[in-house]
C-alpha cells in the first residue's frame, strides 16, 4: 500500500479496504464539486449586484428573486449558443485549452479545510457514520505546494488558448498573462514561505491547526507583511483588476478569448470565477485561521443555533465572504496598471520585499533557537535590509540613466 | 507491488510514447506540450515511488516554470499555427548516437550503484522535513554548486541583454 500511504494523513484512508470511507470520499468529492459550481454562480450575481450598488446601478434584477438565476439562465444561453472554431484554429489545441484552465480551478479547491472542529487540540477531525475524518477532500502533506503547482499549471490554459486561437489579439493578451503570472507566482511562493517557517507544516490542516487564537492568526505571526504580499500577488495571479491587462478591452478586443464562444468561453468564465474563490479561500485557510472561530483569550467566540461540527464551515464562509468582497470592491475602485507598472511592482518591490522578509522571520527564528538577544539579532537584520534596498535603489537609478542616455522613453 | 509496477508500466509507456513524440511532431509548440506530458509523467513516476514532495516539486519546476517559460519564448518568436518544414536540421541523426550513449552511461550507473538490491516492500514515505535536513546537511556543497550554476545562468542572461 506503499503509493496511497501518502493519502493516509487523513485517518479515514487509514486500516483495511472498507465501503463506508470510499462512500464518505465519493460524497466529499461530489459535495465539493456541486458547492465549487453553485458558489461560483452565486460569486457572478454577487459580483455583478455589488459592482452595480457601487456605480448607483440596479445590476440583475429579473430573473428569480433578486436576480439570482441571472447566472443560470446566462449558462444556459451559453450552453445553446453556436459553438465556433475559427478557421486558422490549431483545433486539438483550441479545444484543449478551455480544460486546461478549468479542471486546475477546482483541483486547487481540493486541499481547503472547508470546516471540522479545531477547537480544544481537536485538531479538525469530524465523525461521520463512526468514521473518524477531516472536512477536507484531501490533506497531501505536500498541501499548500499543491496549491501553488496547481495554480502554475493554470498559465497553460490561457496561454494555449491566446496561441491556438490563431489570430493576434488573443496572442497578444495570452503573452501578457503569461508573463504576468509567471512574474507574480514568484512573490506569491516567497510570501507563502513566511507562512510555512512560521507554522513549520505544509499541510492545509497543520497550517489552519496551529493558528488557534487571534494572536497566532498567521496575519499577525507573520506580521502583516506576507499577507499584504499574497493578497496583491493572488490579485494578479487571478488577473482580476486593478491587474486585468489581459483583457484590457480597449487594447485587446477581449484578450485570450476573443476567439471563443458557446460553453468553451462559459469554461473560461467559470474558472475565472471559481479561481477567486479557491484563492479568496487560501488566504482565508493561509492567514486568518481558516475554519478557526475568532479566540481572544482562550475564550472562543460561539455562533448561536449552529451545532459545533457546522461551525467550522461558517467561520470560513463568513471570512471568505469578506475576500470576496474586498475582489469586487477592488474591482469597482481601482484603475487598471500600465504594464511596466505592472512589471515593476512585482520584480523590483515585491520580491526583493517578500525575500527580505522572509530573511528577517528566519533571522529571528534563529536568534530564538540559539538564545541571542534579540534586541541586537532585530536592529542588525533590518539595518541589512535596508542597506539591500538602498542598493537595489541605487542600481534601479544607475539602469534608468543608462536608459535615458539610449534615448528609450518611457 | 503487483498495482505499483502496473502503473509504473503504463505512465513509462506514455511518456516513451511522449517522447517520441517531441521529436517527431512537425509544430514547435505541440513539441512542447509533447514534453510537458513527458515531464508529467516522471512527476507520476514519483508519487508512485510515494515521493510526493519531489513530485511536486517537478511540477512546480518543470512544468509550471520550465517549459511556461519555454512556451513564452516560442510564442513570442516563431508561433506559427501548422506545420513548419524546415524544423529538422541536417544533423538530427547524431541525437541517435548521443541518447544511446546517455541510456548507456544511465544504466551502467544504477547497475553499478544499486545491483539487484530490491526497494523496502512497504517504502515509508519520505517527508518533506527529512529531504530538506539531506539537502541542507550532507548535501549542502553539491547544493551550492547547483545554485551558482544558476547565478552563472542569471549573469549570463544579463550579459546578453545589456545593450552597452
Amino acid at each position: 500500500m506503499s503509493a496511497v500511504s501518502f493519502l493516509a494523513i487523513d485517518p479515514l484512508l487509514e486500516g483495511d479496504f472498507l465501503w463506508t470511507p470510499l462512500l464518505i470520499v465519493l460524497v466529499k468529492v461530489l459535495v465539493v464539486f456541486v458547492v465549487g459550481l453553485v458558489a461560483t454562480m452565486l460569486m457572478v450575481w454577487f459580483e455583478r449586484k455589488a459592482i452595480a450598488g457601487m456605480q448607483n446601478r440596479v445590476g440583475p434584477n429579473k430573473a428569480g428573486p433578486f436576480g439570482l438565476l441571472q447566472t443560470l439562465a446566462d449558462g444556459i444561453k451559453l450552453f445553446f449558443k453556436e459553438d465556433l472554431l475559427p478557421e486558422r484554429a490549431d483545433k486539438f489545441v483550441f479545444r484543449l485549452a478551455p480544460y486546461l484552465s478549468f479542471v486546475p480551478a477546482f483541483l486547487a479547491f481540493a486541499i481547503i479545510p472547508l470546516g471540522g472542529d479545531f477547537r480544544d487540540g481537536n485538531g479538525g477531525l469530524v465523525t461521520w457514520f463512526g468514521q473518524t475524518t477531516r472536512v477536507q477532500l484531501a490533506d497531501p502533506p505536500v498541501g499548500v505546494l499543491f496549491a501553488l503547482a496547481i495554480s502554475s499549471i493554470a498559465v497553460y490554459g490561457i496561454m494555449l488558448a491566446g496561441w491556438s486561437s490563431g489570430s493576434k489579439y488573443p496572442l497578444l493578451g495570452s503573452v501578457r498573462a503569461s508573463a504576468q503570472m509567471v512574474s507574480y507566482e514568484a512573490s506569491l511562493g516567497l510570501s507563502l514561505a513566511a507562512v510555512i517557517l512560521v507554522c513549520g507544516t505544509l499541510s492545509t490542516s497543520g497550517i489552519v491547526n496551529a493558528q488557534s487564537s487571534l494572536g497566532s492568526w498567521n496575519l499577525v505571526a507573520t506580521g502583516v507583511v506576507p499577507f499584504l504580499i499574497f493578497l496583491v500577488s493572488a490579485t494578479a495571479e487571478l488577473n482580476r483588476p486593478p491587474f486585468d491587462l489581459v483583457e484590457a478591452e480597449q487594447e485587446l478586443v477581449g484578450g485570450f478569448n476573443t476567439e471563443y464562444s458557446s460553453i468553451r468561453f462559459a469554461l473560461f468564465f467559470l474558472a475565472e470565477f471559481m479561481n477567486t474563490i479557491t484563492m479568496s479561500a487560501l488566504i482565508v485557510t493561509l492567514f486568518f485561521g481558516g475554519p478557526q472561530p475568532i479566540t481572544i483569550g482562550g475564550t472562543s467566540l460561539d455562533i448561536p443555533l449552529v451545532p459545533n461540527g457546522l461551525e467550522g464551515t461558517v467561520w470560513l464562509l463568513l471570512k471568505v465572504l469578506v475576500f470576496l468582497y474586498i475582489y469586487v470592491w477592488f474591482r469597482g475602485t481601482l484603475p487598471r496598471f500600465r504594464y511596466d507598472q505592472l512589471m515593476d511592482l512585482g520584480w523590483k518591490f515585491l520580491i526583493p520585499a517578500s525575500l527580505g522578509w522572509f530573511m528577517l522571520l528566519a533571522g529571528q527564528r534563529l536568534a530564538d533557537d540559539r538564545e541571542w538577544d534579540q534586541w541586537i539579532v532585530m536592529p542588525l537584520s533590518l539595518a541589512v535590509i535596508t542597506l539591500a534596498f538602498a542598493m537595489m535603489q541605487l542600481a534601479f537609478r544607475a539602469s534608468d540613466r543608462n536608459r535615458e542616455a539610449e534615448g528609450v522613453q518611457f | 507491488m503487483v498495482a505499483q509496477n502496473i502503473a509504473f508500466g503504463i505512465v513509462a509507456a506514455v511518456m516513451v510514447w511522449g517522447a517520441l513524440r517531441v521529436v517527431t511532431v512537425n509544430n514547435v509548440v505541440h513539441a512542447a506540450l509533447w514534453l510537458v506530458l513527458v515531464l508529467a509523467g516522471a512527476a507520476a513516476q514519483y508519487v508512485i515511488l510515494a515521493a510526493e514532495f519531489v513530485a511536486i516539486t517537478q511540477v512546480l519546476v518543470y512544468i509550471g516554470a520550465v517549459m511556461v517559460l519555454f512556451l513564452f519564448g516560442t510564442m513570442l518568436t516563431r508561433a506559427r499555427i501548422g506545420a513548419e518544414r524546415e524544423l529538422n536540421n541536417k544533423s538530427w541523426w547524431l541525437g541517435v548516437p548521443s541518447s544511446v550513449l546517455l541510456l548507456g552511461v544511465i544504466t551502467l550507473a544504477l547497475v553499478s550503484g544499486f545491483g539487484d538490491e530490491e526497494l523496502p516492500k512497504d517504502a515509508a514515505v519520505v517527508s518533506t522535513q527529512e529531504i530538506s535536513d539531506l539537502i541542507f546537511g550532507p548535501y549542502l556543497l553539491p547544493f551550492w554548486a547547483l545554485s551558482f550554476v544558476l547565478l552563472v545562468a542569471v549573469i549570463g542572461a544579463i550579459v546578453l541583454a545589456r545593450k552597452d
